[in-house]
């Protein structure tokens, strides 16, 4: 009963592919550079040139953070990496909106917006990646619905193994046995109508 | 020999290991002609269980033949014999043991101190699976050394291929224990949440003790396919409240006994409890994530049973206990006691009344094993039980 054969993209003999290694490291990048934008958002507002900035690059930290966090937390970061993707579009149209001639830092932006850009080359490279080794292992939703390995329907299964005799430690007390009029009380309640304790 | 070799937080690679040798009279040495990796193995792959150590080798699911035999157990076995080692080490002469409480061997486990700490008290040791149950080698490998070998193996007849068989290490008589552990009436309904592999044995162990209704509680929609062809009515939970289903499906009342075939690792959509643990456990103020528990305590008819098969590690929080005092509800875990019930259970695949394979979905060389725990943990490809063939490996 051998099933589909292994279509894993993940390096041979390897349960950790470069995928998986690249997208904790881009986690952790991720929040190194939000703390970075909540601790010091003034530094990195006045390096750039855009005057107050500041707010804006704090959410910016925190969306960094949240997502670094993601990344690292869940089993697929797929998301989470495409999610990256989306916010470094955002940075990039914020900084290049600071690349005007007024501008007295826009060398520092032109850097920034190179930084950014090797930093998204990167994320859609491992997002891809991610994609592609999922893809591959879910073209298809298996049948199973006739696998149910009894040699008979199961309605005529059910109550086959009634032979077997649970051993009295895993057995349930006799006064949660399902309730029957007719079945004789057990020995607990001898204590008759007079005996029975509140 | 090749093994599959834990170095890390999902990181097992198949690696080269030194082949094992004789180190006790009582120990043997099998070749292993097929493994299986278990859910359980899973909690280790994500390093939710303390106590492993990169060079571990993972595990517990084993067959194959004896190539080895110490002079302790040569009366028990010879060369050449076939057999399943179940993933529980016993010795076989303790007081536990002779009880037929064999996952709790009070001998097995070489690094007891360490689990005492971490339990009170140590249970057995185990095959592949952390420093706490002894630190041993699994069977994913080529060889495999098998201490206390006169009483650790089934021994099981040639003529039977290793597929129907092979569970008798663990997935089946688990599966059948939490069945068991529910003493279940023919009036009985039963709850049954997780359709991995022990789920699904959980569901036709319930079957075959003639349960009325089986209810069977997951979100994959193959696993669910699956527990419907065993003859469970099934919910799922990403679609519906599965509380308001069963109580629907009772009359108000609730099933009277719940299978817990999930464990620590439980994954709930949209619901507030499942969010919290994980931000619990992403801060390590908590190991375990305990929602299917909860839902049991909860949706439980008072004076009902709670089985609990699926494994857990450590710390859990908010458990509804007062629910649980108030409701009288009986609770039985505990790892399986596999040899109390491996001669009922070959017997019963031997008569044809049940072929375990139906779980197999995969089969692959051994050096394929890193990549199927991500396929079988990721539930990718229609992945629900994985058999790995240390004969077949590429060259």
């Amino acid at each position: 009963m051998s099933g589909a054969p292994t279509k894993s993209a993940a390096i041979a003999g390897r349960s950790y592919s470069k995928h998986d290694a690249l997208a904790r490291g881009l986690g952790y990048f991720s929040i190194g550079l939000g703390l970075a934008e909540l601790v010091a958002p003034r530094l990195l507002s006045r390096a750039t040139g855009v005057k107050d900035s500041e707010h804006i690059i704090r959410a910016f930290g925190v969306r960094e953070v949240a997502t670094g966090l993601a990344i690292l937390a869940s089993h697929d970061p797929t998301p989470w990496i495409w999610g990256r993707v989306g916010g470094d579009l955002i940075d990039i149209a914020t900084a290049a909106s600071a690349l005007d001639g007024k501008n007295p830092k826009r060398e520092n932006v032109a850097l920034t917006l190179l930084a950014l850009a090797a930093t998204t080359a990167a994320d859609i490279a491992c997002a891809i990646g991610l994609t592609a080794q999922k893809q591959i292992a879910t073209d298809a939703v298996a049948d199973y619905s006739k696998r149910s390995g009894f040699p008979r329907a199961p309605r005529f299964m059910r109550g086959a193994a009634r032979d077997l005799e649970v051993p009295t430690d895993m057995r349930i007390p006799e006064l949660l046995r399902p309730y029957d009029e007719g079945t004789p009380k057990p020995k607990g309640r001898a204590l008759g109508a007079k005996g029975l304790r509140p | 020999m090749k093994a599959l070799v834990w170095h890390g937080t999902g990181d097992i690679r198949c690696d080269s290991a030194p082949d094992p040798k004789i180190e006790d009279a009582r120990d043997a040495i099998i070749k292993v002609t097929s493994c299986a990796i278990c859910g359980s193995d899973l909690h280790l792959f994500d390093h939710f269980i303390p106590g492993m150590e990169s060079g571990d080798i993972m595990g517990h699911e084993t067959m194959g033949e004896v190539v080895e035999v110490g002079a302790g157990s040569r009366a028990a076995l010879k060369i050449g014999q076939r057999v399943i080692i179940p993933f529980t080490i016993i010795c076989g002469q303790c007081e536990q043991c002779k009880r037929g409480n064999f996952s709790v061997c009070e001998t097995t486990n070489r690094k007891k101190k360490l689990a005492d700490v971490a339990f009170g008290h140590s249970g057995a040791g185990l095959f592949g699976y952390t420093h706490l149950t002894g630190g041993y080698s699994g069977g994913q490998a080529e060889y495999l050394r098998v201490p206390f070998a006169d009483a650790t193996h089934i021994k099981v007849p040639e003529g039977i291929e290793d597929e129907k068989l092979l569970f008798l290490s663990d997935i089946f008589p688990t599966g059948w224990q939490a069945a068991v552990q529910c003493d279940i009436q023919p009036t009985d309904t039963v709850a049954i949440w997780g359709c991995g592999p022990v789920g699904q044995m959980a569901i036709c162990s319930a079957i075959l003790m003639g349960a009325k209704r089986v209810f069977a509680i997951d979100r994959v929609p193959e696993r669910l396919a699956m527990a419907k062809a065993g003859g469970a009515e099934t919910i799922d939970f990403a679609e519906v409240n599965v509380v308001e289903a069963l109580n629907e499906a009772t009359k108000g009342k609730g099933p009277e006994k719940c299978t817990d075939a999930v464990g620590l690792e439980a994954h709930a959509t949209s619901s507030i409890d499942a969010i919290y643990d994980r931000a619990k456990q992403a801060m390590m103020l908590e190991s375990d994530r305990a929602h299917v528990l909860r839902e049991m305590i909860y949706v439980c008819r008072p004076a009902g049973v709670l089985s609990v098969p699926g494994v857990y590690g450590g710390l859990i929080d908010k458990v509804p206990f007062g629910a649980l005092m108030n409701k009288g509800l009986t609770i039985r875990t505990g790892q399986t006691h596999v040899n109390r019930w491996s001669d009922d259970l070959l017997r019963r695949i031997e008569e044809g009344q049940i072929d375990p394979s139906f779980v197999i979905t995969h089969t692959v060389g051994l050096d394929q094993g890193p990549e199927m725990y991500k396929t079988f943990r990721d539930k990718q490809d229609g992945c629900i039980k994985v058999v790995l063939k240390p004969g077949e490996m590429a060259a």
